[in-house]
């Protein structure tokens, strides 16, 4: 019988930091963690020590000054004498209206022209090739300029729409004009309006100061103003929604039991349709169209042409990479399950909503949302055609008036990332809830 | 009675199909013609293409090459008739797209600098070529800055040095000082010759052997000598860079992975034009107080930067789909980390990873116009100061047409050279 004995105990060595693999994980990680503080404290203490030199420490108060420059296109209420704070949200808003705008034409276009390249018509499916080839090899940034020269070059002056006969006319029985300053359109008044809801009280702002002979506050005090006649809209129609996909549940249960459905969509269409239109009547809606008066279109929406040309290149470029992941989705769900479809009795239109979609749908969305990421951060171009984003107010001129490089490239990097964040987290949720579970 | 039925004895012979399903008819009518619907598409679409082609071709032929003013432009044009496009500006102005403000007798360096970087490319692209010609490839990245900047041949050649010390240290030290201290060594010495020696050497070489060729300023550069240049070498420098991070991302060590995580997630969360405006206005102030280092520079490091997170998720694409049976097998030949990513896992993963690594590529080219916010003379930027040339005022579709068709020519023929690769590379085991 042989006892066991200890294996020989070893002492520790300096160079079993590198070579044992029990201990090299360890070193590796606090060089690595040295390293980056080192790193980080030289580039900190650099940034410090020339703000110094420069007598301009980190100091965020330049945000509460006026502002002193007016953004021309904006959604919410806006003068020179504004805050750089509000011009900051004026900008985001900007970014966000341009990325809203581009996401939703960029998957129409995209998916249309991604289905008409797999058409068995050759000369449809050429010609959606060659759109995807020359958006996709030419820099979005040339893009965004040509067409701003385009509309500036090509759309009919304002004074051309004047006179007995005139040049140019108005398209869609007068309500949309088409011109080289921007694009007109009718837009929504309310005549007995519930008028607007302030949030935010802003206490610096001038409108919130009480007016001397002591009346009531204007009712334009607070940082946003949120139409209290479209919160009744939506939430009446957001329960229409919610009312008619209950019917369609219990269309569903009644199916699973008798194997009749009950036909529903007149129910269906009217529980959303005949509210909403019933509170439009109350609210007396209706439709405020452009008039041209003197030397230019009064009235409507006033879309500028830095608007409509960041959006409509962001949308034409973003929609041939969409093509391409539409294609691809379509081509990665392979035929067999068409056919075991149609083998199990399913008609064509079923076939499509109930086997191909929903498996070329987890194929299409994660790069889909990586699109709609990167149309966001395209956006930030908008500074070549003088659209007042957040990259045209906060990092534009803000920057320029008030010398505050640090702040304010690192406030916009920050709103940049959480909107990159906030997306991807969102994708995420999607893709954890769509997975496939494997054995 | 006999109930006979016809009963054939011999098969037919073979019949030609009918001819409306062979050769050019068969292919229109099964392509353009094959329903009522579809020949109505076809017939929009030939309309469409002919509506195009009658506004374009007229335009595009019109014989203004050698127009030299936007008024000569005009003349020819009103005795045409039609409305034609004013390509003398291209004539005049072709060079200065190309070379921005680049001297004009020297732009034979920039020339001989681009075929070079084919030569130093070919034996990387072609495993046939000879493999000695990997040397000239490394020597090439301190070949090229001095061609485009010009100075003193010492500078770059004793950056190259630094790097021949440090592998000599981790060379020859290692027997007498054991492998850490070589290995260390091995880093900090290049530091240490980089940071305190190499100036003044170079500048004491220089004063006895003086040998520069003319140097030029940053200023001067522009046109797409300016794109390609920024292109190339922060592709070239963040494929290394992306190496690392994606290791790093996919590495168990918490602090490393958190660290390529964070830098990644940063880097694509934040436009390009941020990572552009930290250059122009904030890389300065980061640096040791007095630093002023070049504008060109400074972009090349951001966009390099910018580069390297995208290379990083592409190439960490490449490293999951490998099957994880390669790392166990890696490991079991008894490979360590480093012998395992360069035998079995690098070679894998970058060929996966080609078609991704083009199109960062393709992207980042294309991102270069970029720099023309900041005020660089890129292609973009050099033609706002044409626009604004009182001579050829305002001619906006001949000049970014002429910029739109040479960026497509590039992207295109990269997208296409890897869709060649790919099949190339493609050895049929997956």
């Amino acid at each position: 019988m042989s006892t066991m004995t200890d294996p020989p105990k070893e002492s520790f060595k300096l160079g079993m930091l590198i070579y044992d693999t029990r201990y090299r994980s360890i070193t590796i990680q606090i060089v690595a963690l040295i390293g980056f503080l080192i790193l980080a404290g030289w580039l900190i203490n650099n940034t410090i020590n020339n703000l110094a030199v420069l007598g301009k420490p980190i100091d965020f108060t330049f945000l509460r000054d006026p502002a002193g420059y007016d953004i021309n296109q904006r959604l919410i209420d806006y003068n020179s004498q504004s805050s750089h704070w509000r011009a900051t949200v004026v900008g985001l808003l900007n970014t966000l209206l341009v990325a809203v705008l581009g996401c939703i034409t960029a998957t129409v276009v995209g998916v249309i022209v991604g289905v008409l390249r797999l058409s068995n018509n050759w000369l449809v499916s050429r010609l959606m090739t060659v759109y995807v080839e020359m958006f996709r090899n030419v820099p979005v940034l040339l893009w965004i300029v040509f067409t701003m020269a385009i509309l500036i070059e090509t759309l009919p002056a304002p004074r051309d729409f004047r006179g007995e006969d005139p040049e140019a006319s108005m398209l869609l029985f007068d309500s949309v004009a088409l011109t080289n300053r921007g694009v007109y359109v009718p837009e929504p008044l309310f005549s007995r309006g519930l008028g607007d809801l302030p949030i935010l009280p802003d206490t610096d702002s001038p409108a919130c100061a009480i007016p001397e002979d002591g009346g009531p506050v204007s009712d334009s005090c607070g940082m946003f103003q949120i139409s209290l006649d479209f919160l009744l809209i939506a939430a009446v129609f957001l329960a229409g929604l919610y009312a008619s996909s209950k019917i369609r549940q219990r269309a569903d249960r009644i199916q699973n039991e008798t194997g009749d459905r009950p036909t529903t969509w007149y129910l269906r269409l009217g529980v959303v349709l005949i509210p909403t239109l019933a509170v439009l009547a109350a609210l007396g809606f209706h439709l405020g169209m452009p008039e041209l008066k003197g030397f230019n279109f009064q009235g409507g929406i006033y879309l500028r042409n830095s608007l409509i040309a960041l959006w409509l290149s962001l949308s034409l470029y973003t929609a041939a990479f969409i093509a391409e992941i539409v294609r691809a989705g379509i081509l990665a769900i392979s035929k067999g399950q068409t056919e075991a479809a149609a083998a199990l009795g399913l008609w064509p239109n079923r076939i499509m909503s109930l086997v191909i979609l929903p498996q070329a749908l987890r194929v299409i969305i994660p790069p889909l949302i990586s699109q709609y990421l990167n149309l966001t951060k395209n956006s930030s171009l908008a500074i070549a055609v003088g659209y007042m984003d957040l990259t045209g107010t906060l990092m534009g001129i803000t920057l320029n008036q008030t010398g505050r490089e640090l702040e304010t490239v690192l406030m916009g990097m920050l709103v940049y990332l959480s909107i990159s964040l906030a997306i991807s987290a969102g994708m995420n949720l999607y893709n954890q809830r769509v997975k496939l579970v494997e054995r | 009675m006999s109930n006979t039925h016809y009963v054939r004895s011999e098969m037919l012979s073979e019949q030609e199909p009918p001819a409306a399903t062979t050769g050019a008819i068969g292919w229109v009518r099964e392509n353009l013609f094959s329903s009522a619907f579809n020949s109505v598409v076809t017939l929009l679409a030939l309309a469409f293409i002919y509506w195009l082609l009658a506004q374009a071709l007229p335009w595009m032929v019109s014989p203004t090459w050698h127009a030299s003013s936007l008024t000569e432009c005009r003349e020819i044009i009103a005795e045409l008739g039609y409305g034609g496009a004013c390509w003398g500006i291209i004539r005049e102005r072709w060079l200065q797209f190309m070379f921005g403000f680049y001297p004009k007798e020297l732009y034979w360096r920039v020339v001989l600098d681009f075929i070079l970087l084919f030569v130093a490319l070919a034996p990387v692209l072609f495993t046939h070529l000879p493999r000695k010609m990997l040397y000239f490839s490394a020597i090439y990245p301190f070949l090229m800055p001095w061609l485009l900047w010009g100075g003193t041949i010492w500078n770059p050649v004793m950056a190259a040095l630094g790097f021949v010390i440090g592998y000599l240290a981790s060379r020859h030290l290692a027997p007498v000082l054991g492998n850490l201290a070589a290995t260390i060594l091995a880093f900090v010495l290049p530091v240490i010759w980089w940071i305190f020696l190499s100036g003044p050497v170079a500048d004491g070489i220089a004063s006895v052997l003086p040998l520069a060729i003319q140097s030029v300023e940053s200023r001067a550069f522009g046109g797409y000598m300016l794109s390609i240049t920024i292109g190339v070498v922060a592709i070239a420098l963040s494929l290394p860079i992306g190496i690392l991070l994606a290791l790093g991302r996919q590495s168990n060590l918490l602090i490393v992975r958190s660290l390529s995580v964070g830098f990644i997630e940063f880097i694509r969360g934040v436009p390009l034009i941020t990572l552009l405006f930290v250059a122009s206005t904030l890389l300065n102030i980061f640096m040791p107080p007095g630093t002023d280092f070049d504008i060109i520079l400074r972009v090349i490091i951001m966009v390099t930067l910018f580069a390297s997170a995208y290379m990083a998720e592409v190439i960490r694409g490449g490293l999951a789909a490998l099957p994880r049976g390669q790392y166990e097998a890696a490991d079991a030949l008894g490979l360590d980390f480093w012998m395992a990513q360069r035998l079995i896992i690098m070679p894998q993963a970058l060929k996966i990873s080609i078609p991704g690594i083009v199109s960062t590529f393709i992207g980042v080219f294309k991102d270069t116009t970029l720099v023309s916010i900041i005020g660089l003379l890129d292609p973009l930027g050099l033609s706002r100061a044409i626009l604004a040339d009182a001579a050829w005022n305002g001619l906006v579709w001949e000049i970014y047409g002429f910029i739109a068709v040479m960026f497509f020519i590039f992207c295109f023929s990269m997208s296409r050279y890897s869709m060649y690769l790919e099949r190339k590379l493609q050895t049929g085991h997956r």
